[in-house]
């Protein structure tokens, strides 16, 4: 086998001694938040995390959905969870998604969220807590923004931090 | 369950981080050189399985219709498979039922990947993997959802980042022995641990490099295999599975995709003893952590039970169970689609005994590849033998 293949120097490509054509996408997305996610979005502006409800299996759903994936059936409720939980796994993120660094980290985390079945969770950010003290298994609250602020939008919660 | 498949030809490129040729171009190099493996012409293949991940990495929409005149694939019966990282094995699956129905007498499955046109760093167009409305708003970064896994997996076994580390340790030193790999080299674990925090628990030497490459395989019916080669190496087993995308609701210290699918291709396969019947593996490491992961879920060991058979020294090329004598993902390279099928070209080469420096000590007649993706939900799983 020859391996072939011509790879490139990054000077190479900077200094562009090599032939490179460029071009930019200019395209934007105005997505539709659906059924389910549209409401959990308004009760969101309202400062309440909501779920749904399967009779069948049981479960109760965070982010909520229209069906159940498991039974594949329409769900039965809504249901309003409370806004704590705790932390099912976390990282200490010190680079941006274009590779640059940062001095303080951001601190994202899976919160399984209290009123909803075991292990269900959503991805959000923890606050106001010293990197070294972030645990597994921490108790966290979330911290909303100002009511006239919200938007309906997941940032209308800013973060959860430690109860 | 079908008429016997079996692999005749491979070819691969070097993976680079940058590469000067197209993706047509990369295609081309590792098709061309599977059908001289077997010393065969494209007027003697009958379709062509082509697979890579996001489109968006090279900014081509159709991506399998753009390479399928370097793959081979026009005029022919031609499919483009993508299940993201999970292709480069999905395609050897695709490229068995087309075999294995008995509609197709042999099939070249090529798959490639050119993710440095994406700039300035592919991972732009990965944070689409993360919901528009809930998720992407936090402003994410991929390493998140890898970072949030490994400390889940750590944290829930009770598992020392030393122990992890000398995966990467094994795969960038088996790679040394692998020609066309990106990142060859000898470290220590104590350079895992003093490499810069990404995002803790995931540190730099911990991850696999962003690659451009390609590779390419012929598979045949069995009798064809007779006519092309003294040393057929047959897909024994295909499986494959994928999990809900809600991840914030799974369990991510183990992956059940992994072995729902490995049960399907072990069930094929005849093989009922895991542990004992896979000589040789070759899981998906994009990480190194995943290496371990992925072992459990082939069910190789017992749920968190891999971090020990690194320390004992089983994984080792000299080892009772290689895993990745290739180098891995961490060693040769990951250009995603690609990456899935050089690990299955490493088996190829290794139940042939044409590995070379890489080959393991032990005898081998059964070995398991496996590649994984999207949001950590795609197992696919194929063992071979001969």
């Amino acid at each position: 086998m020859k391996f072939l293949g011509t790879g490139l120097k990054d000077e190479e490509i900077k200094e562009r001694k090599v032939c490179l054509a460029y071009w930019k996408a200019d395209a934007k997305y105005a997505w539709d938040c659906g059924i389910a996610i549209g409401k959990y979005l308004a009760g969101l502006k309202e400062g309440k995390i909501l779920g749904v409800k399967c009779e069948k299996c049981g479960r109760i759903m965070v982010p909520p959905r229209i069906f159940c994936e498991e039974c594949f059936r329409t769900i039965d409720s809504w249901v309003e969870l409370k806004d704590t939980g705790k932390v099912n796994t976390f990282s200490l993120c010190y680079i941006t998604w274009d590779m640059k660094f940062l001095k303080e980290p951001q601190i994202p985390a899976v919160i399984e969220i209290d009123g909803a079945s075991p292990g269900h969770g959503i991805m959000h950010l923890l606050g106001e807590v010293k990197p070294e003290e972030v645990k597994v298994g921490m108790k966290v609250k979330a911290v909303w923004k100002k009511k006239e602020e919200r938007e309906g939008a997941i940032t209308d919660i800013l973060y959860f931090k430690p109860i | 369950m079908g008429r016997r498949v079996a692999i005749v030809g491979v070819g691969m490129t070097k993976f680079v981080r940058r590469a000067q040729e197209t993706g047509k171009e990369l295609a081309y190099y590792a098709a061309k050189e599977a059908l001289d493996y077997c010393g065969m012409k494209l007027s003697q293949i009958d379709a062509v399985v082509i697979g890579s991940a996001p489109d968006t990495f090279d900014g081509v929409h159709m991506k399998g219709e753009y390479l399928s005149d370097g793959a081979g694939g026009f005029n022919k019966p031609t499919l483009r498979c993508y299940v993201g990282g999970g292709t480069g094995v999905f395609a050897v699956i695709c490229g068995w039922y087309h075999v294995a129905s008995g509609l197709i007498d042999s099939c070249l499955v090529v798959c490639e990947e050119k993710m440095s046109s994406y700039q300035p760093h592919p991972q732009g167009a990965f944070l689409t993997i993360f919901d528009h409305t809930t998720e992407r708003p936090l402003k994410p970064n991929l390493l998140w959802i890898f970072a949030l896994e490994m400390n889940r997996y750590m944290t829930t076994y009770g598992i020392k980042k030393e122990e992890i580390a000398l995966v990467a340790v094994k795969n960038k030193k088996n790679a040394l022995d692998h020609p066309a790999a990106q990142l060859k080299e000898e470290i220590t674990v104590q350079d895992v641990l003093n490499s810069p925090v990404l995002a803790y628990p995931v540190q730099r030497l911990d991850v696999s490099p962003v690659s451009d490459g390609a590779c390419a395989i012929v598979m045949v019916n069995e009798y064809l295999a007779r006519r092309w080669t003294n040393k057929p190496v047959w897909v024994e087993g295909v499986g494959w599975s994928l999990d809900t995308a809600y991840w914030t609701n799974r369990d991510l210290c183990y992956p059940r995709y992994v072995e729902e699918a490995a049960r399907m291709a072990y069930k094929m396969a005849g093989v009922t003893n895991p542990r004992y019947d896979i000589h040789i593996a070759e899981p998906y490491d994009p990480f190194d952590y995943k290496e371990l992961h992925h072992l459990e879920g082939l069910m190789l060991c017992g749920k968190g039970e891999a971090p020990q058979l690194t320390v004992d020294g089983v994984t080792q090329r000299d080892g009772d169970l290689p895993v990745c004598p290739s180098g891995g993902l961490l060693g040769v390279g990951n250009p995603i689609a690609a990456a899935g099928l050089m690990k299955v070209i490493e088996l190829f080469l290794q139940l042939r005994g044409e590995a070379g420096k890489r080959q393991v000590a032990r005898k081998v007649r059964r070995g398991v590849a496996q590649a994984w993706g999207d949001l950590m939900q795609v197992g696919a799983v194929t063992v071979l033998g001969i």
